[in-house]
């Protein structure tokens, strides 16, 4: 039995602990805000917070969670969070919007680690995070503007 | 994609005929006898709905739910649809939705297919006067309703931001729509005048943006789950066509949570609890593919085979003028040859499909994008009536192309396993098909590998003096339903176009095209030809310009008397970048008309110390008729001209012996953040009826960029993508 935090609520789950964490919250836990992109850690399409740092969730395993705080997008509130997804809708930044999940996350992660980046350190945060439509140039835009909503 | 057909199929009504003719293209001959299905097309929306017309709901919370028979797989479609319809209503902004219409190709026809399907920027063009008719009707029956329920003439009735007001009495949409329902639809609707419009033209929001931002949740298809589906992955052959011999699926099924493993045409499926075991359980199968079956030649083998055949004559477009002739009176003359690489389209949700089958009926559930092609084929598989299978189109997280297939390999998979899971003996439960991202990466349905030649002369004046062009690629339809629209004289149009037709009035042209036969399944991807041809017109004509002394500007000018539309971007987009770029910086330029929009791309580049390129802003113009939403437009061509990017720097598929050598995005590496340009969209202001914008963004910046490698390097980029050259 594995035992952590999920979105906030514990939770006691009795699952393989090889298995990804991607795939225990999609398909045992019926969560699938968090996306299946590649399984390798190479398109941030599955990230998630765990103890507030953007994380794969392709490449965690269940059987290290045992006491971690895991955050999902349907669990995501920090004022970063929040701040991220109203500039979001306010630029209009999804197209398709699978990867979206996945960019909502480590931008999050990035503004509540420096409220203020540089398009430098967007680039660093944010070069995991592949979006086949190419909405990287609205991403970058509303990563400025989520930092002045948090500001104001 | 797709994009053809219009031209030789019919503009106005789909045809039973037409469809037939397709399906039976689609699924090898075999014909669709019964009617199409009659489900009732408030199926499709929640309970307590009442429909209005075919294409808008009213839901009992007053919210205005729009059908959109097109697929969105990010382009844009189902607001465009809904602000169309909300538009001719005058509906509140804040009460409209969308949702995708249920397959029925007799009220749900793409216009210029004849079928229902999305695709060749087609959306919004072909909805234009029937989802703006809709919203007119919808709005006329409104209001004979409340004229009725208040005993006042029609004419005394006004709709302003969702309420309906008249005579001292106002009303919402949803406490008429009941009434409004049982109205006679009028035979005539007059729709309003450009000044009348209050949400075309004006950038609508998307409607489904708030959910994008919480997880999606409940709209792409590989979300479909509940708590009794299965998954279920298939085995792919090494190489394209190669046939199994044996399998042994004894520890497959050894472990926890595999459910069953059969042989289906396509492969060896395992269905499992989750899609963790499902692949790890078909990883432990032990496969035996009979020897030299399938494609066995690599990469290296097609180019020779396909270089041999650029010296010899193909099958020729319409020609004009005297290519050869004035070609050897020629000043100068410049011949090159451009290699293409296979490309895949890689969305970011890999493919699947979740199909329900009980023996009697089946429903499917996925980014169905050739609704009609994958109703048929299903019907096929499962030996069902039309009537019988219901398709729910979900949200299609990407596709570029790649969920449009002409065999419906998807679907056909998908209800192979639905039947061989209920033939074993198992009860009906949903069954979700899931590609991984390698099934995706080395699955084929590819960008064909593309050879150009191209011989092109200048007179002594610096004038274009013959132009000899030859292309070998795969045909993309052949074989498939579309081959009777799209193939004329040995000719696959998705190939040639852009060149055949070009907005350059070239006098002496000659052009003739091999489509070798290779079992590597292409596809459009896209903009499809345009992929290629925009790139070699493009650095063509740059290269003509510079040998002859002359601007690259005008010198394209000179050549585009007659089509005013491409001029037009082409001056509006130089206008806007400037005299030059930034300090360090090198530019190359170029303009293309696609899907009847028109493009012009300014390139603005800087070479990094390690000698790679970086783009770092491009300016676009862009004549796309009436901007229904300029703001889905710039987003359009921002993502268009980053997909084409990130092909022309780094995207290719290659094979050693008939095996794909990529397998996932470490090796097959699309563009990233870091790599994107900033973009200026520049719209003209038109009156044109709306063309398409899904894809003509694309094209162009390939040949910009490379002409702006040109003038910072020297050197011309023949053979893509650029990272061969350590350009990326």
């Amino acid at each position: 039995m594995i035992s952590f935090i999920l979105n906030g609520d514990r939770k006691e789950v009795d699952a393989n602990p090889d298995m990804p964490l991607l795939w225990l919250l999609r398909d045992e836990l019926q969560m699938t805000g968090t996306k299946f992109g590649c399984g390798v850690a190479s398109c941030g399409a599955c990230t998630v917070h765990i103890d507030g740092v953007a994380t794969r969730s392709c490449q965690t395993f269940v059987g290290d969670l045992d006491g971690a705080e895991v955050t999902t997008i349907e669990g995501v509130e920090t004022p970063a969070a929040k701040a991220i997804q109203e500039a979001w809708v306010e630029l209009q930044v999804p197209q398709c919007g699978y990867c979206q999940s996945g960019q909502i996350m480590s931008a999050s992660a990035l503004l509540t680690e420096t409220p203020n980046p540089t398009d430098d350190d967007i680039d660093a945060a944010m070069d995991g995070n592949l979006c086949r439509c190419a909405s990287y140039a609205r991403i970058r835009s509303a990563i400025h503007r989520a930092s002045e909503i948090m500001e104001a | 994609m797709l994009h053809n057909i219009q031209k030789r199929m019919p503009q106005v009504q789909a045809t039973r005929r037409t469809f037939l003719k397709l399906s039976a293209g689609a699924m090898g001959g075999l014909l669709i006898g019964a009617a199409f299905p009659h489900r009732s097309v408030a199926q499709s929306a929640g309970a307590g709905d009442v429909l209005i017309t075919p294409f808008v709901h009213v839901t009992p919370d007053n919210r205005v739910l729009v059908l959109s028979k097109h697929l969105d797989k990010g382009q844009g479609t189902a607001t465009g649809l809904a602000t169309l319809v909300a538009d001719e209503m005058d509906a509140a902004a804040e009460q409209v939705d969308a949702d995708f219409a249920p397959s029925n190709p007799e009220l749900y026809a793409n216009l210029a297919f004849g079928i229902q399907g999305t695709g060749g920027s087609t959306a919004m063009p072909n909805s234009w006067d029937q989802y703006r008719q809709a919203g007119a009707t919808a709005r006329a029956m409104l209001i004979g309703a409340a004229a009725s329920e208040w005993g006042v003439s029609t004419d005394e009735i006004s709709i302003s931001k969702g309420v309906v007001l008249g005579a001292g009495n106002s009303a919402t949409f949803g406490e008429l729509a009941t009434l409004a329902s049982a109205q006679e639809p009028p035979a005539e609707v007059t729709l309003k005048t450009p000044e009348q419009w209050t949400f075309i033209g004006k950038s609508f929001p998307r409607v489904e943006l708030p959910k994008k931002t919480q997880g999606s949740v409940g709209l792409f298809g590989i979300d479909k789950q509940t708590e009794d589906s299965l998954i279920a992955v298939t085995t792919r052959p090494p190489r394209f066509g190669a046939t199994l011999a044996s399998f042994d699926a004894a520890e497959a099924l050894d472990m926890d949570g595999v459910q069953a493993v059969f042989e289906i045409p396509q492969g060896v499926a395992v269905v499992a609890n989750n899609t963790w075991v499902a692949m790890q359980a078909r990883d432990m199968l032990t496969l035996e593919w009979a020897e030299g079956s399938g494609e066995m030649r690599g990469t290296d083998a097609l180019l020779e085979e396909f270089r041999a055949l650029l010296d010899q004559p193909g099958n020729p477009t319409p020609s004009q003028g005297n290519a050869a002739a004035k070609l050897a009176e020629a000043e100068q003359v410049i011949e090159a040859e451009y290699v293409f690489p296979y490309l895949a389209h890689a969305p970011m949700e890999p493919l699947d499909m979740t199909v329900l089958y009980d023996g009697q009926a089946a429903e499917f559930w996925g980014g169905s994008q050739l609704q009609t092609v994958d109703h048929g084929t299903a019907a096929s598989v499962l030996g069902l009536e039309m009537g019988q299978i219901a398709i729910t189109t979900k949200w299609g997280g990407g596709s570029f192309g790649r969920r449009a297939t002409g065999d419906s390999h998807l679907v056909a998979e998908a209800a192979m396993i639905g039947k061989a899971w209920l033939e074993a003996g198992n009860e009906a439960r949903p069954i979700k098909l899931v590609y991984s991202r390698e099934d995706d990466i080395k699955g084929g349905y590819y960008r064909p590998l593309t050879l150009h030649r191209v011989r092109a002369g200048l007179d002594a004046d610096g004038n274009i003096s013959g132009w000899e062009h030859r292309i070998v690629s795969q045909s993309i339809v052949s074989g498939t339903a579309f081959e009777q629209y799209l193939v004329k004289d040995g000719v696959d149009d998705t190939t040639v176009e852009g060149i055949h037709p070009s907005p350059y009035a070239i006098p002496d042209m000659a052009l003739d095209v091999h489509h070798p036969q290779v079992g590597v399944p292409v596809l459009w991807w896209r903009s499809v030809g345009h992929t290629h041809t925009a790139y070699v017109m493009e650095t063509m004509m740059d290269e003509l310009a510079t040998a002859a002394g002359r601007d690259p500007v005008e010198f394209r000018l000179a050549y585009l008397d007659g089509d005013p539309r491409t001029a037009g971007v082409l001056k509006l987009a130089t206008d806007k970048a400037g005299a030059t770029g930034a300090d360090g910086t090198y530019r190359g330029i170029a303009v293309h008309k696609s899907f009847n929009s028109y493009v012009a791309e300014v390139a603005d580049v800087r070479m990094r110390d390690d000698g790679t390129v970086k783009v770092e802003k491009v300016t676009c113009a862009v004549d796309c008729g009436v901007a229904i939403n300029p703001d889905n437009i710039e987003a359009q061509v921002q993502g268009g001209l980053g997909y084409g990017l990130s092909a022309v720097l780094r995207e290719e598929i290659t094979m050693t012996d008939g095996e794909v050598d990529q397998f996932n995005y470490p090796d097959y590496t699309p563009l990233r953040i870091s790599d994107m340009p900033e973009v200026e969209v520049h719209i003209v202001a038109s009156t044109e009826a709306p063309t398409g914008i899904g894809e003509p963004g694309t094209p162009p910046i390939g040949p910009a960029v490379a002409n702006a490698v040109f003038a910072a390097t020297g050197q011309r980029i023949r053979e893509l993508p650029m990272s061969k050259h350590g350009l990326a």
